[in-house]
């Protein structure tokens, strides 16, 4: 018998002892799940290995779930919870027993009738209501306004900063490099107060225009790290093959730069977006009611009237934020695909 | 080439004609030039959209022109007064005007009642003998006016309150900065501690930095093993364990700090665990949130990919055979941790942890959802003052200390680390 096996008959003689002493199958489950994952990771140690080695290998795979738990749980944990037929942030009796009378997707509808004027009329009036009136999709409507105008100006001026700083010509690149990073490192609020006060000066607080600016300084950061880093795997001498073929400039990035580095620029642009879709305290100093975002919704449902509605919300966000962690790894594969063909 | 042979050996020149160095550094410089002209539409946005905006508030601390524009002639008069006794007649005079100009006036930002609230910054309840007695002068046409001041209230024979005006009337003023160290003028002018009452920016920027180490320790000490599990891993199983990381990451702010309200909150799931086992009882469930112990949860789970994504990315390039040979030559697991793997971990440690302490000196959304009371951070002060109190020169100044210890971190931060090594996933 390995040191491996032993180490399941150890724990299945565990796992049905807490099972005796609890009689509760969802603690059971639980122990199951936490101490079980770990040694189901459990690779044979070379053969010169003790039981020790082996039972600090299983200790430190038990850590590293719990850190993984740690991290995911609460991510996960809102789902549920979102379908909760209770006005409760919490599991009832019901959920827990898995009757279906226990959930249910009033939080859902909530979405879109909360600030609807009239939500049991029907047809055209009521989609026109719910698009004018309803809180949730009206600040949903913003939110992606906002963002996509970030995003577009975000990373257009950023990427051609990050062409001019990964040339190697560039003069002062650590200052001006610092500079442009530097909205990310200094305190929101600190950044929100100063655009508070000059926004107010010049009249762009409580725009649309405003908070757009806002959330571009805040992008911008992201953009530049992203594409400089794509910029770094970057043959030069493409650049040299196309001018000498007779290309001018602008073919030259159309045609030679831009499909190489575009994965680059697609990641900083979800950067950006992601930054502008998810900020809060700028909107909270410069936005008006008018231009409020999800986020700004969530943190004055979070202050003033907590509901699931909140959950709800959090939960397409989510699924929003698996999608957008989608197209990036798909992104990264792509460029590293690319990088595999070019010579280093 | 072809026309080498008829140049001098000594000066190489271009077809043009123009020596070869010459035309070599005029060519630099258009190149670097253009580098210089592709940041620059950029650089300009973020000069006007964001270096403005925070200088312009460095600026506010510093400088506050509310008593001079309310009292505008008294201002220049009061400047010639000794501070000894009351300020001469025809000060004060000008004093009475300027109340009933400004009174008469109401202009935005400039009335009695704007006037009052500056100097009840550095005399706490002196703001009601302004507006009262801005109301009395109305009535007052004719001198003696130091005397018709004294009738309406005899607290104007006080001349500390003429000091602080005479301060006040300064533009340029260190009051904030004393006000946000805890410090105050006392009745001669001179530099002296606040009240004890008032003396809660100090401590509070002591209990940011103490939160935020503790919050960064933390971090460090979850991500140490969780980044070598992903070093050492498979590329396709660190891949798949990875996204378990950069979910959290990509997830809103907002939507993470409802999560654990929901999870850490006295009816929520953790206490109905805690009671389901039996551990607590139903009246003993524990507050775990609105308080530093809530701040200082959500905050690590916010900031800990951020410890993760660096060390993880030193790591990966520290070759397993180090540790083998470590051990081949007599080293114990943990000397050769010690010795030899630790160190090479230092620049990912010094990376992640200056990330997440700078990241996190100057939180405001977490503290202020489930911080309650005590765990409130200094950004969470200023936002106060920004938004509530309305004391902005104050917010200006607790923001500019704020930066300044955020600015000295990121000096560290590009020094050792250095900022191009910054990256995403």
């Amino acid at each position: 018998m390995t040191k491996l096996q032993t180490g399941y008959i150890i724990f299945a003689v565990l796992t049905a002892l807490v099972l005796l002493l609890t009689g509760s199958i969802a603690v059971t489950i639980g122990f199951v799940f936490l101490f079980g994952t770990p040694l189901f990771f459990m690779k044979p140690l070379p053969a010169y290995s003790t039981y020790l080695n082996y039972f600090n290998k299983y200790i430190f795979l038990l850590i590293c779930t719990f850190i993984f738990v740690f991290l995911i749980t609460p991510i996960l944990i809102i789902m549920p919870l979102s379908f909760n037929a209770e006005p409760y942030f919490t599991f009832t009796e019901g959920m827990l027993s898995f009757d279906p009378a226990a959930y249910s997707f009033r939080w859902y509808q909530d979405i879109f009738f909360n600030g609807m004027i009239d939500p049991a009329a029907t047809g055209a009036a009521w989609w026109s209501d719910m698009w004018n009136n309803a809180q949730w999709v009206r600040s949903t409507r913003n939110s992606f306004f906002i963002a996509i105008c970030s995003t577009l100006l975000a990373t257009g001026l950023g990427t051609l900063a990050a062409l001019g700083l990964s040339r190697a010509e560039m003069p002062y690149r650590a200052a001006i490099t610092s500079l442009l990073i530097s909205p990310m490192i200094v305190p929101l609020v600190i950044t929100a107060t100063g655009m508070f006060f000059f926004y107010s000066d010049v009249g762009l607080a409580k725009t649309y225009l405003g908070v757009i600016l806002a959330h571009t300084t805040l992008g911008i950061p992201f953009v530049i790290i992203t594409v400089t880093a794509t910029l770094s795997g970057f043959d030069r001498s493409l650049i040299r093959a196309a001018e000498n073929l007779g290309a001018d400039g602008w073919t030259t990035f159309r045609k030679v730069i831009m499909p190489l580095i575009l994965p680059g620029m697609i990641s900083g642009a979800l950067f950006a977006f992601i930054t502008s879709f998810d900020e809060v305290v700028a909107v909270l100093f410069i936005a008006d009611v008018e231009q409020r975002t999800i986020p700004r919704q969530m943190f004055s449902g979070i202050r003033e009237q907590i509901s699931p509605t909140i959950l709800a919300v959090a939960t397409v966000m989510v699924i929003l934020s698996i999608i957008l962690l989608g197209v990036l790894e798909l992104l990264r594969r792509r460029t590293e695909r690319l990088r595999g063909l070019t010579p280093a | 080439m072809q026309d080498s042979s008829t140049t001098t050996p000594e000066t190489l020149v271009t077809a043009d004609g123009v020596p070869l160095k010459q035309k070599l550094i005029q060519s630099t410089r258009r190149a670097r030039l253009r580098a210089l002209l592709l940041t620059l539409p950029l650089v300009i946005f973020i000069i006007v959209s964001f270096m403005i905006p925070i200088g312009q508030m460095l600026l506010r601390s510093v400088h506050n022109d509310t008593a001079s524009s309310v009292l505008p002639n008294f201002a220049i008069a009061i400047q010639d007064w000794d501070e000894q006794g009351l300020p001469p007649e025809e000060t004060i005079k000008l004093f009475v005007l300027d109340m009933q100009e400004a009174r008469k006036k109401r202009e935005i930002g400039r009335t009695v009642g704007n006037l009052a609230t500056r100097i009840n910054y550095e005399i706490p309840g002196s703001r009601s003998l302004f507006t009262s007695s801005s109301r009395k002068l109305a009535r007052v046409t004719e001198g003696p006016y130091t005397e018709a001041l004294l009738d309406i209230n005899k607290k104007w024979d006080d001349p500390v309150l003429w000091r602080s005006l005479k301060r006040a009337t300064n533009d340029l003023t260190p009051y904030f900065y004393l006000a946000a160290l805890d410090m105050k003028y006392d009745g001669e002018g001179n530099i002296a501690e606040a009240d004890e009452l008032y003396q809660i920016y100090v401590s509070n920027f002591w209990k940011t930095l103490r939160l935020s180490a503790t919050i960064t320790f933390i971090c460090l000490v979850l991500a140490f093993p969780v980044s070598y599990l992903l070093s050492t891993l498979p590329l396709k199983t660190s891949n798949l364990l990875m996204i378990l990381v950069l979910l959290p990451f990509w997830t809103s702010l907002l939507v993470r700090t409802t999560a654990w309200i929901a999870i850490l909150q006295t009816e929520g799931i953790i206490n109905d665990i805690l009671v389901f086992i039996g551990l607590v009882g139903e009246d003993g469930r524990v507050q775990m949130i609105y308080n530093q112990t809530g701040t200082i949860i959500a905050m690590v789970h916010i900031l800990l990919p951020f410890m993760i994504l660096p060390l993880f990315s030193v790591m990966k390039t520290i070759p397993p055979s180090y540790m083998r040979a470590a051990s081949s030559m007599g080293a114990k697991t943990f000397t050769a941790f010690r010795r030899v793997y630790f160190p090479l971990t230092l620049p990912g440690i010094a990376a992640g942890t200056l990330l997440v302490f700078i990241l996190a000196i100057g939180y405001y959304i977490t503290p202020a959802l489930v911080g309650g009371e005590d765990g409130l951070l200094i950004s969470n002060l200023i936002a106060y003052h920004i938004q509530k109190s309305l004391n902005w020169s104050l917010g200006a100044a607790l923001g500019t200390l704020l930066l300044a210890i955020v600015l000295i971190l990121y000096w560290l931060y590009n020094k050792i680390v250095g900022i191009e090594k910054l990256s995403f996933g």
